[in-house]
């Protein structure tokens, strides 16, 4: 378990990423926090030619608030925003959901933009940031451009990234301050991936009420109107009502086959609510 | 020092561990941490199929050199491990694989680099002609006519068929049968380090020398010896600190063979430290039995009759020196566990399949044993309407029938199993939990009660190991006691310490007979040149046959110094007594150190008739009776069940133990708390699994649970003394007891918690998909619907 011979590269900054990135005669694999890749490239499930190592670009570490949003460079760390080094505009779900991350030696290294780029389904960000209804920036030749979070996974293991792209920055919307939100994950042990997640946030103010089946084979599934599933008079107690034949039709319908999935999934999901019910 | 402060370091006292010191503060020495000049690495090429013809090893001519391949060992005999049980088939497993491979992971070739990682570099150079053959990878399927063939020379899949029959026809009129197929999962060792060895040729002493994590480096040396031809005085095994061994560290693996040849040959020292997924995919597997038990009992819960056909799945290869049968055939012998009753029938196979050779693992066949038979008692239980702890006390062979020869002639020494039990049970407050569950949690889990009795026959020797006819039977344990010039003490004994404490718990003992401080004692284990031959560290043995023949060491040298002693005080050797540490004569006393002084640096001043052994001892040990002693516990297990996700979680844990007199009391509950973990990781997250082509389906622990921190509660322990009545100070073996009833205790405690749903688990782990099968399938049964969980409950 010794990675294949590979250089190795630190740049400064984004503009001296994109042109390695870009060469296509070699294999080039980003490492963020490398809380994945290392084991991958220890297993030799990656050979690549060339690591580039992006912790050490500063726009990356950065925070920037702007006044509907918190925008956070990539290499943000779970660890930053579990101990709230990184402003929480969420009412709390971000350094909750960061906490549960693995273990904290995992979470000291691993980072926001790597984990999503990473792109594995029972990984704990895809789904609550899609739930947050977050997007993420990515660089590349051609400039930049946005994409919602849920957008950017493709599938298992692969994200959304054209050829020469780099994600930059996750902006998560400003929460209002009558945000509720939950979030249920199902682990064999502390620190496992997950099985099962379940995530949901209603603001009212802005009109949004999100559910997302996490944990699945591949992308989440995203309810972009949760109303459907939790009958009349939710919002002052969303999970009394909640629709469980329904949720167990929609993940039936986003591809899950599996009838002990299903039911964990519509669980998770059923708890994350009455979590948001209950805060 | 006063003289109440010595006292406190002998037999029955807490010390904290001398090893300690240097291994919380990662100062040990493990294989991986020597440094040999000119060392090289070694990655090995392993076969990807399960089951395949070797058509061809073809490397290089560029890397030939520093390649091994099969055809390189001629002169190399394969490992052979026989067992004299009447029918056994015997396996040669090859160093290198030719002809065959056998398991996933078996080897075919060695690559020898300046590191590791250009060794490995290296095996992606050799290229493998396999022609896959069909896999066996079922236990069950491989035992029927028409399988694959594994070894074609047997006309079957069977290491070893036994059967035994004692009055079984008496128990088929029973009121009550209950019949269950149980099942415990293959699992892999998963000590925190895994194996690892260096070996190098000593020039100067013409001797191979080998570094390896071993738990038995004397039955490696032999094993290691016989295979590559040489002198066993040619050979010495160096076990430096190791990391835990479960069993795994006891077997003599073609990997060390394979760097012993070349070490050799080559003019320098070479190095494999297996990793981790070598360690899952090729190497320590363990613990996969099948059951098929039916318990007779009458209606007030006596049991009648026990009736079962085991099976267990033994891998490819008969291993070195446990043999693939050890585990299968202790099941006929150990399955009626701590209870007594009239009849008994009992099949077992093992069996060869395309996976890595099951090895022995803490426990041993009991952990799959005691889950077998405690389900049956609790589902006579269920069957009767009594409480589960009533229908044990029926049962359990009782303090006045101590000592009591079982229905399959085990020998159980001593003690009061209903007390045990009884004493658990009180510490939960049934009749409270029982009004808890009728009420229901607020959460809507459903909790359970479970418990689980066993006896642990440990430290057996000579006349029962001579019974099986495997390459290692123990006989006498030796130690040598030995002062030195300045009054302290060695100790050199041929067991070795993977976890057990014996820099301690051994010192300890002679501190008791001689009165010498333990820090000025010093074990000296783990190398085969300073150290008598022993089988080694198994079977919960080294505390009773280590411990026993250093305490016989020491009192052969108490008298030895009382002799010096009181040519000293000129008394007569029956006028003196050692007391604390000095020999006390009518007129005055002298101390050890003094004696030992005169002995080594003044011996002008001894007469000539002084015993010339000096102040030196070698001596065997053996029990008064060697058939072992049974030290036995019972566990309760408090659980609540999440009938939606089918999470488990332990509420409480209770152990009552009875290990007779304890050594040291820290370390016996050490040995508990580990042996714990283990049990739960049985009992609910570990399983390697194999697809039907015989790969192996967990290669990292992402993929093969081990309990954690958060997951192993804090047992409550609770210690009962009976002494064994044949060992040195009463004691008995209690290393793998731990391990032994979680599954049982969690298993019944589960099935106690779901009995409402009319759900039973009999197969281990308990993950939340097997609960949530189980659920839906007694729901769908009720319901008379199909499997599909949307028939019930959550989406009804």
């Amino acid at each position: 378990m010794k990675p294949v011979n590979f250089d190795y590269a630190r740049p400064k900054d984004v503009a001296g990423v994109l042109p390695l990135i870009a060469d296509d005669s070699r294999t080039v694999k980003i490492m963020a926090g490398g809380q994945s890749l290392g084991p991958m490239l220890n297993m030799r499930l990656v050979q690549p030619d060339l690591v580039v190592d992006i912790t050490g670009i500063e726009e990356l570490r950065q925070v920037v608030e702007t006044p509907d949003a918190i925008v956070m460079g990539g290499c943000i760390t779970h660890a930053d925003i579990e101990d709230r080094r990184v402003p929480d505009m969420t009412r709390g779900a971000l350094p909750a959901v960061a906490g549960g991350i693995a273990y904290r030696a995992v979470r000291n290294r691993g980072t926001i933009g790597g984990s999503i780029t990473h792109a594995d389904p029972s990984a704990d960000w895809i789904s609550i940031l899609s739930a947050l209804g977050a997007t993420v920036t990515l660089r590349g030749p051609g400039g930049s451009r946005s994409v919602a979070v849920e957008d950017y996974m493709l599938g298992a293991l692969e994200a959304d990234l054209r050829p020469g792209e780099m994600l930059v920055s996750v902006s998560v919307p400003k929460l209002s301050v009558s945000a509720r939100w939950g979030y249920y994950k199902s682990c064999r042990k502390t620190g496992e991936f997950a099985h099962a997640i379940g995530a949901f946030l209603v603001d009212p103010e802005r009109g949004v009420s999100r559910a997302v089946f996490g944990a699945t084979e591949s992308r989440p599934i995203v309810i972009a109107d949760a109303r459907q599933l939790l009958g009349e008079g939710t919002a002052t107690e969303p999970g009394r009502d909640f629709d469980s034949r329904l949720a167990g039709e929609l993940v039936e319908a986003g591809g899950m086959s599996d009838p002990i999935d299903r039911q964990t999934h519509v669980v998770a999901l059923r708890r994350a609510i009455q979590q948001a019910g209950s805060a | 020092m006063t003289a109440q402060d010595v006292k406190q370091q002998g037999v029955g006292a807490s010390l904290l561990r001398k090893e300690d010191d240097r291994l919380l503060r990662g100062r040990g020495q493990f294989v991986a941490d020597i440094r040999l000049a000119g060392m090289k690495d070694v990655a090995f090429v392993r076969s990807p199929l399960a089951h395949a013809r070797v058509n061809g090893v073809h490397v290089p001519d560029a890397l030939r050199e520093r390649v091994v391949i099969a055809e390189d060992l001629k002169d190399v005999k394969p490992i052979r491990a026989v067992s004299g049980l009447a029918g056994f088939k015997p396996s040669d497993q090859p160093i290198l694989a030719f002809e065959k491979v056998r398991q996933v992971g078996e080897l075919l070739a060695m690559c020898v680099a300046d590191t590791r990682a250009e060794a490995e570099d290296m095996i992606e150079a050799v290229d493998l002609d396999l022609e896959e053959l069909p896999a066996v990878h079922d236990m069950l399927a491989a035992r029927k006519p028409g399988s694959a063939l594994l070894h074609e020379e047997w006309g079957d899949n069977v290491f070893l068929e036994t059967f035994v029959d004692i009055n079984f026809e008496a128990a088929l009129d029973a009121p009550i049968k209950v019949t269950r197929e149980i099942s415990t999962a293959r699992q892999s060792m998963a000590p925190m380090e895994g194996r690892g060895t260096v070996a190098v040729w000593d020039k100067r002493m013409e001797q191979l020398v080998l570094y390896t994590g071993s738990q038995m480096p004397h039955i490696v040396r032999t094993g290691l010896a016989e295979c590559l031809g040489l002198g066993q005085h040619q050979v010495r095994i160096v076990s430096p600190d190791v990391g835990g061994g479960f069993g795994y560290k006891g077997i003599l693996l073609p990997e060390d063979i394979c760097l012993g040849w070349y070490a050799m040959r080559c003019g320098h020292p070479v190095r494999w430290i297996e990793d981790r997924r070598e360690h899952l995919t090729a190497g320590a597997n363990c613990r996969e039995h099948h059951y098929i038990i039916t318990g007779y009992a009458d209606r007030d819960g006596k049991l009648l009759g026990v009736d079962c056909e085991a099976t267990v799945d033994s891998g490819a290869y008969s291993s070195y020196p446990f043999s693939a049968c050890l585990e299968a055939a202790q099941v006929a012998s150990i399955l009626p566990g701590p209870y007594d009753f009239p009849s008994y029938r009992c099949r077992t196979w093992s069996v060869a399949t395309n996976k890595c050779p099951i090895l022995p693992y803490r426990g041993v066949a009991r952990t799959g044993v005691c889950y077998a038979i405690e389900l049956v008692m609790d589902a006579i239980a269920r069957e009767t309407g009594l409480e589960p702890h009533e229908v044990r006390l029926k049962n359990l062979v009782g303090p006045e029938q101590m000592p009591f020869d079982n229905i399959t002639k085990k020998h159980f020494d001593s003690g009061d199993y209903p007390e045990a039990l009884r004493r658990a049970m009180a510490a939960i407050d049934l009749p409270a939990l029982r009004a808890r569950q009728n009420e229901g949690e607020p959460d809507g889990r459903l909790i359970g009660i479970g418990q689980a009795i066993y006896c642990e026959q440990g430290a057996h020797g000579t006349s029962v190991y001579a019974g099986w006819g495997i390459p290692m039977v123990p006989g006498h344990e030796q130690a040598t006691a030995r002062m030195t010039p300045d009054g302290g003490l060695e100790l050199r004994v041929g067991v070795h310490s993977h976890g057990q404490s014996m820099e301690t718990t051994l010192p300890q003992i002679a501190h008791e007979i001689l009165g010498i401080d333990v820090s000025r004692i010093k074990l000296v284990h783990g190398d085969t040149e300073y150290t008598p031959y022993s089988t080694g560290s198994w079977g919960s043995r080294c505390a009773v046959m280590a411990g026993g023949a250093v305490a016989t060491a020491s009192r052969e040298i108490a008298k030895l110094a009382k002799g010096i002693g009181a040519h000293l005080l000129q008394a007569k050797p029956d006028q003196v007594e050692l007391v604390d540490g000095r020999v006390v004569g009518p007129s005055g006393s002298v101390s050890l150190q003094e004696i030992a002084h005169t002995w080594y640096r003044l011996p002008q001043n001894l007469p000539d008739g002084v015993d010339p052994r000096g102040l030196e001892a070698t001596i065997g040990h053996k029990p008064v009776r060697d058939s072992g002693t049974f030290s036995y516990a019972a566990h309760v297990a408090v659980v609540a069940v999440d009938p939606e996700m089918g999470d488990i979680e332990i509420l409480d844990y209770v152990i009552v133990e009875d290990g007779g007199k304890l050594i040291n009391p820290m370390v016996v509950d050490g040995q508990i708390y580990g042996g714990l973990a283990q049990g739960i990781g049985t009992a609910l997250y570990e399983e390697m699994n194999f697809d039907a082509s015989g790969q192996p389906l967990a290669s990292t622990f992402a993929d093969y649970l081990l309990p954690g921190p958060t997951e192993v509660p804090a047992p409550r322990l609770d210690h009962m003394e009976t002494l064994a009545p044949y060992t040195e100070f009463g004691v008995k073996g209690i290393g793998e007891g731990g391990a032994i009833a979680p599954p049982a205790a969690i298993g019944n405690a589960v099935n106690d918690a779901l009995k409402g749903l009319g759900v039973e688990l009999t197969q281990t782990p308990m993950t939340p998909r097997r609960v949530l099968e189980a659920i839906g399938k007694a729901a769908s049964g009720k319901a008379g619907a199909s499997a599909d969980m949307t028939a019930q409950g959550e989406l009804a």
